[in-house]
């Protein structure tokens, strides 16, 4: 079994761990450790002292700061140091910061657990650790002077004295050896239990990839609403433009002139064109959803679903824009859904939300045996709402009635919403 | 009739604005005010007390639906005044919105695509400065697609007679689009009212605010 760190190298035999590099290893990590130790004092001090005198002044809170986050380049500086005796790597417990800046950085760390727990691995290399390594190390080169010295500076001593004692210095050197190795080894145990990335060190990580997967989502819908204003203010007013043209025109021409028949052709196009416009504007950004919120998009989609569809919204007004917009694509996939596999007469939608979860229900009572695999949707429809949190339940058995549950977090609102001003209440009949 | 309406258009296109103007003095109306927004609108209906409204859906400054806010707003002021909403969108929800205000009489809601059938807009904006109801074809579609079950009792002509009569056009209208004699519209008006226990009404336009109430479910 090769030897991974200090303490296993205890374990090796005696012959073997004097001639490997374990002590030496641990020695020069054990001064190391004494030399960050007692540069972190003074660093802190001053820190603390600039802080002191000027904290009046903005300077002196960051001072500090920098105190607080010395955790953090003591951290970073020992990671390292701890190659020296422990070849497994000792991950960093921080999350990347997105955000440019000294301000970002600062507001990313100092919400994070670990850079409190860095701090008080600094506080306790300051206080203990660097001097127990110095006392070790201080040890070792006192055992090694006094012993293989003693010829040099015993001058009172007989010379054979002096000689046994420096022999005599030879074994005990070796036995030092173990000592340090295994001061070295368990204070580098001590540094990575308290260093070590936890649990929900990757819990705040995932929180912070839930969170920029919904900024992906808001900057998603961001650029569909400026897609869609561009089509609107330009390819589509220009298309009514110039059918208003080409009907003036037609009313110019006289009945049966040859031209008429290539003027109507080119209207029908201009109509096909601004059909289209619509159709494609209807998918990337709804505009009823954005104007009137889920209740009154769901009412559109079901009014171009081509069965009967049942609505019943009870929704405490607007939900914020990025569940809006996932919850209508839900619907719309799920009618498609509905539309092209269960062969049903009739579905229906409700949404309520309950406890803080937006609920979606979309029943159908066609064939049933909807699979989540393969190409019925049922993928793409657990994926969008997978961005925000949220579940896909499906059960549809042989035969029928297939329901199909979505339950997505509302998240707290980060915009507010429009006002939803409503002439109709959010019940609807479809 | 062209006794030559008097106007104000609201649309934030400059190019549609001007088009629209243009076309409607053509045929001898007058566009006391061609606006960009909706507040400017407000003012101009307040300053120039017209026959009828043209206004887009969307406008400055949140280009949400401001146009048809207005004229909800202005109609609850004066709900005689005509207002035909241009949109871009088939979108029912507005239509609805604006079928509710005021009486439900003179009111319009046409897709922009319908103003290049010129004559057909132009009739369509006399009517709703008569005082009647005028739904884009496409929006009818749509509310005949929910499919009822009592709309599956009626036959395919009826059905057709039903959609022509929800866009609210007169029972001449009706049978010159279906290239019918008048007596045979009316009769199959009476089939499809009873099919769907809707009122017999000899008045054209209460009869098509009860089809279009019925179709909105």
């Amino acid at each position: 079994m090769p030897v991974r760190n200090a303490l296993e190298a205890l374990t090796l035999r005696p012959t073997e761990f004097l001639r490997s590099a374990w002590p030496w290893r641990s020695l020069v990590y054990l001064s190391g450790g004494a030399l960050l130790g007692f540069a972190t004092v003074l660093g802190v001090v001053a820190l603390i002292l600039v802080g002191a005198l000027l904290s009046i002044v903005a300077i002196g809170l960051a001072c500090y700061v920098a105190t607080i986050l010395s955790g953090v380049v003591v951290a970073r500086m020992e990671r390292r140091r701890m190659r020296l005796v422990d070849l497994d790597e000792l991950p960093d417990p921080h999350r990347p910061v997105t955000r440019p800046g000294v301000r970002g950085w600062l507001a990313v760390r100092l919400r994070e657990q670990a850079t409190w727990r860095e701090l008080g691995y600094a506080t306790l290399l300051a206080s203990l650790l660097c001097w127990m390594d110095s006392l070790v190390v201080g040890a070792v080169f006192y055992e090694v002077l006094t012993t293989f010295g003693a010829p040099f500076y015993m001058v009172d001593e007989p010379m054979s004295a002096r000689l046994a004692l420096a022999a005599a210095g030879v074994p005990l050197t070796l036995i030092l050896a173990w000592p340090v190795t295994a001061w070295a080894g368990a204070r580098a145990a001590m540094a990575r239990a308290i260093l070590a990335p936890r649990a929900h060190d990757a819990d705040e990580r995932l929180i912070e990839v839930t969170r920029s997967r919904a900024r992906l989502v808001d900057a998603f819908e961001l650029e569909r609403r400026r897609i869609e204003r561009d089509l609107h203010d330009g390819a589509q007013q220009r298309m009514v433009a110039m059918n208003i043209q080409l009907g003036m025109a037609r009313l110019e021409l006289p009945a049966g002139s040859p031209a008429e028949k290539y003027l109507v052709e080119a209207q029908t196009l201009a109509k096909q064109a601004l059909t289209e416009i619509r159709e494609l504007i209807r998918g990337v950004h709804p505009k009823v959803l954005t104007d009137r919120g889920l209740a009154a998009a769901a009412g559109e989609v079901a009014s171009i679903t081509p069965l009967p569809v049942d609505l019943q919204f009870s929704l405490p007004g607007r939900l914020p824009a990025a569940l809006e917009i996932t919850a209508y694509f839900v619907i719309v996939e799920a009618l498609a859904n509905v539309t092209k596999h269960s062969g049903a007469t009739s579905a229906s939608v409700s949404g309520t939300v309950d406890q803080g979860r937006l609920i979606l229900e979309i029943r159908d009572d066609g064939r049933g045996g909807a699979k989540p695999a393969g190409g019925s949707g049922l993928v793409g429809l657990a994926d969008r709402a997978a961005v925000l949190d949220g579940t896909v339940a499906v059960a549809s058995p042989a035969g029928g009635p297939t329901v199909l549950r979505v339950e997505i977090p509302v998240p707290p609102a980060d915009r507010s919403p429009p006002a939803a001003r409503t002439g109709r209440p959010a019940e609807t009949r479809a | 009739m062209s006794g030559g309406l008097r106007v104000v258009i609201a649309e934030d296109g400059v190019i549609v604005r001007e088009g629209v103007a243009g076309m409607l003095r053509k045929f001898g109306h007058e566009v006391v005010a061609a606006v960009g927004d909706a507040d400017e609108l407000r003012v101009a209906v307040a300053e120039h007390k017209p026959d009828v409204v043209v206004t887009d859906v969307r406008m400055p400054p949140g280009f949400s639906d401001e146009g048809l806010q207005a004229a909800i707003a202005l109609r609850a002021e004066d709900p005689e005044l005509p207002v035909l909403v241009l949109s871009q969108y088939v979108e029912q929800t507005y239509a609805s919105e604006l079928l509710d205000s005021g009486p439900g009489a003179g009111v319009g809601y046409l897709l922009k695509e319908r103003i290049g059938e010129v004559t057909d807009f132009v009739e369509a904006l006399v009517a709703v400065a008569g005082g009647r109801t005028v739904v884009d074809p496409e929006v009818v579609r749509q509310l005949l697609n929910r499919r009822r079950d009592p709309l599956n009792r009626l036959t395919a002509r009826e059905r057709e007679v039903l959609g022509l009569m929800a866009e609210g056009r007169s029972n001449t209208g009706i049978a010159r689009g279906l290239r019918v004699s008048e007596a045979a519209v009316a009769k199959h008006i009476n089939s499809l009212l009873t099919k769907l226990d809707l009122p017999p009404d000899s008045d054209d336009h209460r009869r098509v605010r009860a089809v279009l109430a019925y179709l909105r479910g």
